[in-house]
């Protein structure tokens, strides 16, 4: 009996298990296949490097470029704003802090990631935007550079809390062995913490650049929406998801339009795919 | 003169009484050698003499340490981790090479000319006793260095900041005899220009090159003296028993 029971129960996790690699697969061969029907009337390069995105014209461009020019950019807004400043209060909070404040940080910083960002979104938009637009003299306030400083917050809590366990996780032996070599704190952490947790600290880049180039909806609200070629940081840019985001609503099903939305998708997981396995590779590095 | 006057010292790790009234003077050029079993404050006392406790939490402390007969606690911390160098228990060697090893300190210190580097590289391995086994390979990942070897190599990365005193944090337990010879060796070289202190878990290592013992147990000095004394006539029943394998 008890045979039975264990025998049932090892099929039971493995169903479970099998599952979710199962539903992976079946997602990922839709999108390739609704994706590369595209490619059955519109050239591969057409579309990637196409100017014009006029998805509902007679007949339709389906150039991307501006898209994913408009993604990098506000990515690497995002990317140059919480980098600097997620890493060196990953320092703050791993070496600098007293205890105290330490947990109240880290509660904290904790709190910042489990804002919706469609919250994040509807701040940025009410807050950031008027004082984007009175600042710089702009017809619009609704630009790369307003969608860059949001996504930054939204990328700060994944770069801090796992630099900051980069930064935990580096031996004290290491530390200490500076110190005593008369190291300042500040040398021992510049010459020698942070490069021993290099490997940690890029991961946690990575990831949040990640969090940054799959978000969608605060982008949305915030960027502009126009896919038009990017030629400055304020100006509206579209990015790949919230193209997707919009459109897909109004796209006729089996349409050209249609399988353009899903080729982006099929974009986008390649670009997210290369950062996860850029940081994967990171994180086990040196472990 | 006294290297070091240490007088009444207490040291406390939040409740923890780790040490208690230890009062001792540590001569120059010689080495003392600290034994005793876990637990007994041995290392909490090693590393009060380059200030590394105050980085544990919790950490209190009464009494006096002098170096040269100033009050290491007034003193900039910096400079007596300069001038009272360690070498820990395991060998710590940086992802660098064998030269950027040795020269990580000098530089962090500011010292810029290569020659100058490479002449201190070469003085401070040929004292670590490293020299003619690296000379050709100082470009190599010191990663590629035995245990002994890397154990030598923190030696000389340790001596390449020139201090006047030497800790040795058990530098031998993780090491094979003949590398542990190596080290000892090094050691007996060095104590003809520097202060050595040794904290060793190795009852014999301390009887081959202390010149002085110290026991401690207990967070407690319980007797020091000329290292042929304290093996061959100990006053206290405590260390007799622990020399001689009764306890510990």
């Amino acid at each position: 009996m008890r045979k039975i029971k264990e025998l049932i129960l090892e099929k039971l996790i493995f169903i479970c298990g099998i599952a979710s690699i199962f539903f992976v697969v079946l997602i990922f061969l839709f999108l390739l296949k609704e994706g590369f029907a595209l490619f059955k009337t519109v050239l591969p390069a057409d579309f990637l490097f196409g100017r014009k995105w006029y998805p509902i014209s007679e007949p339709a461009q389906l150039g991307i470029l501006p898209l994913i020019l408009g993604s990098l950019l506000v990515t690497f807004g995002a990317a140059l704003i919480s980098i600097p400043i997620g890493v060196a209060s990953a320092i703050y909070i791993a070496e600098v802090a007293p205890a105290k404040s330490k947990e109240i940080l880290k509660a904290g910083i904790e709190l910042l990631a489990a804002i919706p960002s469609v919250v994040l979104g509807f701040i940025g938009m009410v807050t950031l935007v008027p004082w984007v637009k009175k600042l710089f003299h702009l017809p619009t306030g609704l630009t790369a550079l307003s969608g860059s400083i949001m996504l930054a917050f939204m990328a700060m809590p994944t770069i801090v809390s796992i630099a900051e366990d980069a930064l935990y996780s580096v031996p004290k032996t290491y530390k200490e062995g500076a110190l005593a070599l008369g190291a300042t704190h500040w040398q021992a952490i510049w010459r020698v913490m942070l490069p021993a947790a290099s490997s940690g600290i890029l991961a946690a880049v990575m990831l949040g650049i990640g969090r940054v180039i799959g978000e969608t909806m605060a982008v949305m609200m915030i960027t502009g929406n126009a896919a038009v070629m990017p030629t400055s940081i304020l100006q509206p840019v579209r990015t790949l998801t919230a193209t997707i985001a919009a459109e897909m609503g109004e796209a006729v099903v089996g349409s050209e339009h249609y399988f353009a939305l899903f080729a982006i998708g099929i974009v986008l997981f390649v670009i997210s795919f290369a950062v996860n396995v850029g940081a994967d590779l990171f994180l086990h590095k040196k472990r | 003169m006294a290297k070091f006057s240490i007088r009444e010292l207490d040291i406390w790790f939040h409740q923890v009484h780790a040490l208690s009234q230890a009062s001792l003077e540590i001569e120059s050029n010689e080495i003392l050698s600290i034994i005793g079993p876990s637990r007994s404050g041995k290392t909490t006392f090693l590393r009060m003499l380059n200030r590394l406790n105050e980085l544990e939490r919790g950490f209190r402390m009464s009494g006096k340490v002098e170096m040269d007969a100033k009050d290491i606690m007034t003193e900039d911390r910096e400079l007596i981790r300069k001038k009272v160098g360690m070498v820990f228990a395991l060998p710590l060697p940086l992802p660098l090479s064998i030269f950027d090893n040795v020269a990580y300190g000098p530089r962090m210190h500011g010292v810029k000319s290569k020659k100058k580097l490479e002449e201190i590289t070469e003085d401070t391995l040929k004292k670590a006793y490293l020299w003619d086994e690296v000379k050709d390979r100082l470009r190599v990942s010191a990663f590629k260095l035995s245990g002994g070897q890397q154990q030598r190599l923190c030696i000389a990365r340790t001596l390449a900041v020139s201090p006047q005193v030497v800790l040795f944090d058990e530098p031998c337990s993780g090491l094979d005899p003949i590398s542990t010879a190596k080290v000892e060796e090094a050691m007996l070289k060095l104590k003809e220009n520097y202060t050595i202190v040794l904290v060793t878990n190795n009852v014999k290592q301390a009887a081959r090159v202390g010149d002085k013992t110290a026991f401690f147990l207990s967070g407690e000095l319980i007797e020091m003296g000329d290292t042929q004394k304290i093996f061959t006539a100990p006053k206290d029943k405590r260390t007799e028993d622990y020399i001689s394998g009764k306890f510990g």
